[in-house]
């Protein structure tokens, strides 16, 4: 297992440049979250990674060894594809062994050690059967044998749960958090969910453009993001802006917002021009007595919860409230917005101001 | 099923579309059986008229085919002790006395070296060029390939002339080698244009997977795309071999007495001692042969490649 350490690492194609200078590390034995939409350059940084790319400029290393041009082959990663990409002229024994048989294992090694990961994975009865007539689960299984079987240093994992039906992508997301829990192997994995994203991840990047947005825990990410990119990207619904004109300076605890005083996370550099205030819906209390008000426009109900939409001077705002809480389409309500998990944004350069509440974040 | 279906063809449509079928096969069943049944037939049979459907059959074709014949004097002919082989026979029937082997042997397997040997060059450097235009990144990629495309647009009887003229300067008129390259030369552009479409429709992935699991570039090449080619290079394949095979324009022009293949020298059977229908039937069946197998047996590739893409599950 080893340690992936990225730095500046940029790829072009032709005039597109697909990554720009990303750098991150991820740890030894973490399972590590390349989040973000389509085009983002998150599968081009994980191709980098395993050596189906070489990149333009930068450095990976892995285990402290720079293998950013080396081939694939040298670089003992193992990959799970989308599409799995079992070869489909073989059966399910021979697919598994195909890794090691490229090394030179001898027979009975590799038929104890396909043997070993199929009872893992509950394949074993599979063995013998051609893989075009397996189930999109059992593939993916197939597919996570081939890549686990040898031990190697880092599994890249491209949204391995992408081709599976929605019930079964729950019970492969377990699956495969509870392999990694038991071989504790540094894991990259691509994925455009953001669910997938904090459901498995120990720590996440989430890339935009090509360039890396934050790099964190899901809950720094998620409480405290530092664009305003991650803040609509990460969450659902997703975070409310509040849009205005003010400012504060260096260590300012409140900020105007129109007509009242909104205490906010201690600031810890000047803030000035259009803003955007940013709130969870769930840090949102519906209170008569709080001074920003809004009229209810919509209610959903989510069973437990219910997604209360107001319009305010300040744009439309979506609260989660206990559906117990009476809420009546057209009536005038309070907003109270929880305090310590407000974040601050520059609209401009939709970059999160440094606050007391979001310090020890690491930015892009 | 009783009511009409958009789906389901009717009993009456099914009927028409069989009968059109078996209407179709008889038509162009028919040039095929005239020939076979032809090479069976005696002389006087095969010029027959009306044709005789049923005939005894006879290997005079056969045996007129493979031997040169000749006629001697009435004296010495009825002194001749009785035929030892069947061969011999049929041809004392018909009044002659073997002189000796024909070349038809000879041309025959100038055909097979020919059109075997330019068809699997044409896939070998064929399935290279695909692999590569499909897979890398090749400098003016799209110009390459149509330049490719181009030579295929020209007749090539057109260049006969100075490929007649190169061929003679360098020595390779009348060689095997020489038919075998100019007709890879003819082939490859289709080979790559075809086995370009093949090798597009495999996902990269296959490749991918092998070479993170440890193999290079032409292991993964030989081993994951190859096999997952395999019906593409079949059904290219049958194709070039059907252009090397029949072709008759540049053999004749080209070749003569070492490298002559089957097709220029069929009809000249037909000169030795008048018109020996029988014997070129034979030389057309035997020559309809190797083809005919080769396309029975890769038949199922054949059928999936020429739906290929079309209809990809």
């Amino acid at each position: 297992m080893a340690e992936i350490v990225i730095r500046n690492l940029r790829k072009d194609f032709g005039a597109f440049t697909a990554v720009k200078g990303s750098s991150f590390t991820i740890r030894d034995g973490e399972f590590f979250m390349l989040l973000g939409p389509s085009g983002c350059g998150k599968t081009t940084t994980l191709r980098m990674i395993a050596g189906l790319e070489l990149p333009t400029s930068g450095e990976i290393l892995i285990d402290g060894e720079d293998v950013s041009q080396k081939p694939a082959s040298q670089r003992d990663i193992a990959m799970v594809f989308q599409m799995f990409a079992l070869y489909p002229h073989m059966n399910v024994r021979k697919n598994i062994a195909y890794p090691l048989v490229s090394q030179g294992v001898p027979r009975a090694e590799v038929q104890r050690k396909v043997a070993e990961v199929a009872k893992i994975l509950r394949i074993d009865h599979l063995l013998d059967k051609g893989v075009g007539g397996l189930s999109g689960g059992d593939r993916q299984r197939v597919a996570l044998g081939r890549a686990i079987v040898r031990n190697p240093k880092a599994f890249m994992m491209d949204e391995p749960l992408g081709a599976l039906d929605a019930e079964f992508r729950e019970i492969m997301a377990e699956e495969l958090r509870a392999l990694h829990d038991r071989m504790h192997a540094t894991t990259v994995y691509v994925t455009h969910d953001q669910l997938e994203a904090m459901q498995m991840g120990d720590k996440i990047v989430v890339m935009n453009h090509g360039v890396v947005e934050q790099f964190g825990t899901p809950q720094d990410i998620y409480d405290h993001p530092a664009t305003l990119f991650v803040a609509d990207f990460i969450g659902s619904p997703a975070m409310n802006f509040l849009r205005f004109d003010g400012q504060a300076a260096a260590g300012a605890g409140t900020i105007t917002l129109g007509d009242h005083t909104q205490p906010l996370p201690r600031l810890q550099e000047p803030a000035a021009g259009a803003l955007v205030l940013g709130v969870r819906p769930e840090h949102v209390a519906l209170s008569d007595t709080a001074p920003l008000k809004g009229r209810i426009e919509a209610v959903e109900y989510l069973g437990t919860t219910q997604i209360v939409t107001l319009s305010t001077p300040f744009g439309a705002v979506k609260a989660r409230t206990p559906s117990t809480q009476p809420a009546r389409v057209g009536d005038l309500t309070g907003l109270a917005l929880n305090t310590p998990r407000l974040s601050l944004f520059d609209a401009t350069t939709g970059r999160a101001f440094r606050t007391a509440a979001n310090a020890g974040v690491h930015h892009g | 099923m009783s009511a009409w279906s958009v789906t389901e063809p009717s009993r009456a449509s099914k009927w028409v579309a069989g009968l059109l079928v078996v209407l179709y096969t008889c038509i162009t069943l028919l040039p095929l059986v005239w020939i076979i049944s032809t090479s069976f037939k005696s002389g006087p049979d095969s010029i027959s008229y009306p044709p005789k459907i049923l005939f005894q059959p006879s290997l005079e074709g056969y045996v007129n085919l493979f031997t040169t014949r000749t006629r001697i004097a009435a004296e010495d002919f009825a002194a001749l002790p009785p035929p030892e082989t069947w061969y011999d026979r049929i041809v004392r029937d018909q009044g002659m006395v073997i002189a000796g082997q024909s070349r038809f042997g000879e041309r025959f397997l100038n055909s097979v070296i020919i059109g075997f040997g330019s068809t699997f060059l044409s896939i070998f450097l064929g399935t290279l060029a695909a692999y590569a235009f499909s897979r890398f990144k090749v400098p003016l990629k799209d110009d390459l390939l149509f330049f490719i495309l181009s030579t295929r647009m020209m007749p090539p009887i057109a260049v006969a002339i100075p490929i007649y003229l190169m061929y003679r300067e360098l020595g390779l008129s009348d060689t095997h080698l020489g038919m075998i390259l100019l007709y890879t030369a003819v082939n490859i552009s289709l080979a790559v244009w075809l086995l370009k479409g093949f090798i597009d429709e495999i996902p990269r992935e296959y490749e991918e997977a092998a070479l993170i699991d440890g193999y290079t570039r032409f292991q993964a090449f030989r081993k994951v795309v190859l096999p997952q080619a395999a019906t593409g290079i079949a059904s290219t394949a049958i194709f070039c071999l059907i252009f090397a095979w029949n072709e008759y324009a540049f053999a004749v022009l080209l070749t003569s007495g070492n490298a002559q293949t089957a097709p220029p020298f069929i009809p000249t059977i037909i000169g030795v001692g008048g018109q020996d229908w029988p014997a070129v039937a034979a030389g057309a069946t035997l020559f309809l042969l190797p083809v005919m197998i080769f396309t029975i047996l890769l038949r199922k590739h054949l059928l999936r490649g020429i739906t290929f893409g079309a209809v990809r599950k």
